[in-house]
């Protein structure tokens, strides 16, 4: 088999994997929080209510898409793309196994930050397009969100950097063979998994949606299938960072008996799950605790996480 | 931060508690007696029809969904000519139920009223009335109300006595 296809291949099915899993996250996620609520969830279509996301999928394209005539249109439709196209592109750089990797890239992990930097302007510009004063509330939290997270986010993983020596992720993953990263860096552990709650904007960093003070924030006015990019978006996000946890910091592919990629696969699983509990815990962070809590904690810890790592790491060497 | 520890393992452990859920349609919940439920009309123990027509539960319902009309039969007896509940406003609340002298109307713990088409909701007397006294066995209106109808003079109800001639001198 020649190189081409077998990238063909790997990206087709990197590609469908990811739409297929953040769809059934739909799902899953619903289930999850049912059962640690004592309840069920969707339990009528399909086997376990499976086929509810296909109930979602027919639901969501068949809706009316509707844009206000207020928006500001071309703006209003570029928004949930934005969203989803830079977390669709962070996939690439995620090894799924030995050379089971899109984009082998030497700058990986800059190339993930630089996306989900980008991916807050969905957000900020749904809020601006949208042209409602909720909507605009969410986008300029969004914002604001992301001025609180992305730097500590960036620092957090700066531990993993120094010890694995590369910014290419599998050479991070490679570096992992004798110890999983997260054991030496367990607070740039901790630090990237609050950070990669906010980038997601999950509870209890759901700011820019808020129901209960926003409507619905940034996607106020957003309905049918832009609505629903919004919501594949972050359904791929947690898949995203929780594939980026498993990488950084569990040895990411790299387990016995099982084949690489399912390794791979059951380990952004687990973080997923406990994503949604994380869901099913913590009530939503008001926004000044948000951001003070970046800067005046997360910030100064990721700071400390790094002086510590560089000092280790050169007297060791 | 332990606290939040706390609060994940806490939420995690309801993992393996018993789910609160009554899976409707196959699991019929639990539904005490005097549950409020879909609204019938009774008749007494005799067979007749409860309801003598009085209003007093359209009067009492407050989102005004109960219509009906009085009449009356040859022995004056007074009974609905058309009696209609649009259940799509009813919020049973049995307002109606309490307001009843005679407790022809009564909330029984029958819940299952969904329909495709919302005029369906509206119950006509034919489907209202059922054939039995429903919650009150024994009570007939006719029977200890003091006035008189067909076959029934004043006097001689239950726990009544003849009324008193005015004009006699005798005790
Ligand atoms: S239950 Fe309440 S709302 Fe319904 S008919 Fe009776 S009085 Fe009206
Ligand atoms: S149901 Fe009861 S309250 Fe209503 S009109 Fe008939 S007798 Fe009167």
């Amino acid at each position: 088999m020649g190189e081409p296809i077998r990238s063909i291949i790997v990206l087709a099915a990197i590609f469908v994997g990811v739409l297929a899993t953040a769809a059934g996250l739909i799902w899953l996620e619903r289930r999850l929080l049912g059962l640690w609520q004592d309840r069920y969830g969707p339990n009528r279509a399909g086997p376990f209510g499976s086929l509810q996301v296909v109930a979602d999928m027919i639901k969501i394209f068949t809706k009316e898409d509707w844009i206000p005539p207020f928006a500001d249109k071309p703006v209003f439709i570029i928004a949930p793309s934005i969203i989803v196209v830079t977390t669709i592109l962070s996939f690439a750089i995620i090894p799924f196994g030995p050379g089971i990797q899109i984009a082998n890239l030497n700058i990986g992990l800059l190339f993930f930050l630089a996306m989900s930097s980008l991916s807050v302007y969905s957000v900020a510009l749904a809020g601006w397009a949208s042209d409602n004063k909720y909507s605009l509330l969410g986008g300029l939290r969004a914002a604001a969100q992301m001025l609180g997270y992305e730097v500590f986010m960036g620092l957090s993983l700066t531990g993993v950097i120094i010890l694995a020596g590369s910014f290419n992720l599998s050479d991070i993953v490679n570096a992992q063979r004798k110890m999983w990263f997260f054991i030496p860096q367990f607070p740039g552990f901790l630090i990237f998994l609050i950070a990669g709650l906010a980038e997601t904007r999950r509870i209890p960093f759901d700011l820019p949606e808020a129901e209960n003070e926003l409507v619905a924030g940034y996607h106020t006015e957003y309905s049918g299938m832009k609505f629903g990019m919004f919501f594949v978006g972050e359904y791929m996000g947690v898949t995203l960072i929780s594939a980026l946890i498993a990488t950084l910091f569990f040895g990411g592919w790299m387990g016995p008996l099982l084949p690489p990629p399912l390794w791979m696969i059951i380990k952004t699983f687990v973080f997923i799950c406990f994503f949604i509990l994380i869901r099913a815990t913590l009530p939503r962070l008001r926004y000044d605790q948000l951001i003070s809590f970046g800067w005046k904690l997360m910030l100064p810890l990721a700071l400390l996480n790094i002086v510590v790592t560089g000092a280790v790491a050169i007297a060791i060497n | 931060m332990l606290d939040l520890l706390k609060g994940i393992w806490t939420v995690f452990k309801h993992s393996f508690r018993k789910r609160e859920t009554v899976l409707f349609p196959e699991e019929k919940p639990n539904r005490p007696p005097r549950w409020r439920g879909r609204i019938i009309l009774s008749r007494d123990p005799d067979g007749q029809e409860r309801c003598v027509a009085c209003y007093l539960c359209a009067a009492a319902c407050p989102v005004d969904c109960i219509a009906l009309q009085a009449t009356q039969d040859e022995h004056g007896r007074r009974y609905p000519a058309f009696f209609r509940i649009n259940f799509s406003r009813c919020i049973f609340c049995g307002f109606c139920e309490e307001a009843c002298p005679t407790y022809a109307i009564q909330l029984t713990n029958d819940f299952e009223m969904s329909e495709y088409y919302r005029p369906n909701f509206v119950y006509e007397k034919e489907h209202l009335l059922i054939n039995g006294p429903g919650k009150y066995h024994d009570y007939n209106f006719y029977r200890v109300a003091g006035i008189s109808i067909g076959g029934k003079g004043k006097g001689e109800s239950e726990n009544e006595s003849l009324p008193v001639d005015i004009y006699s001198l005798k005790p």
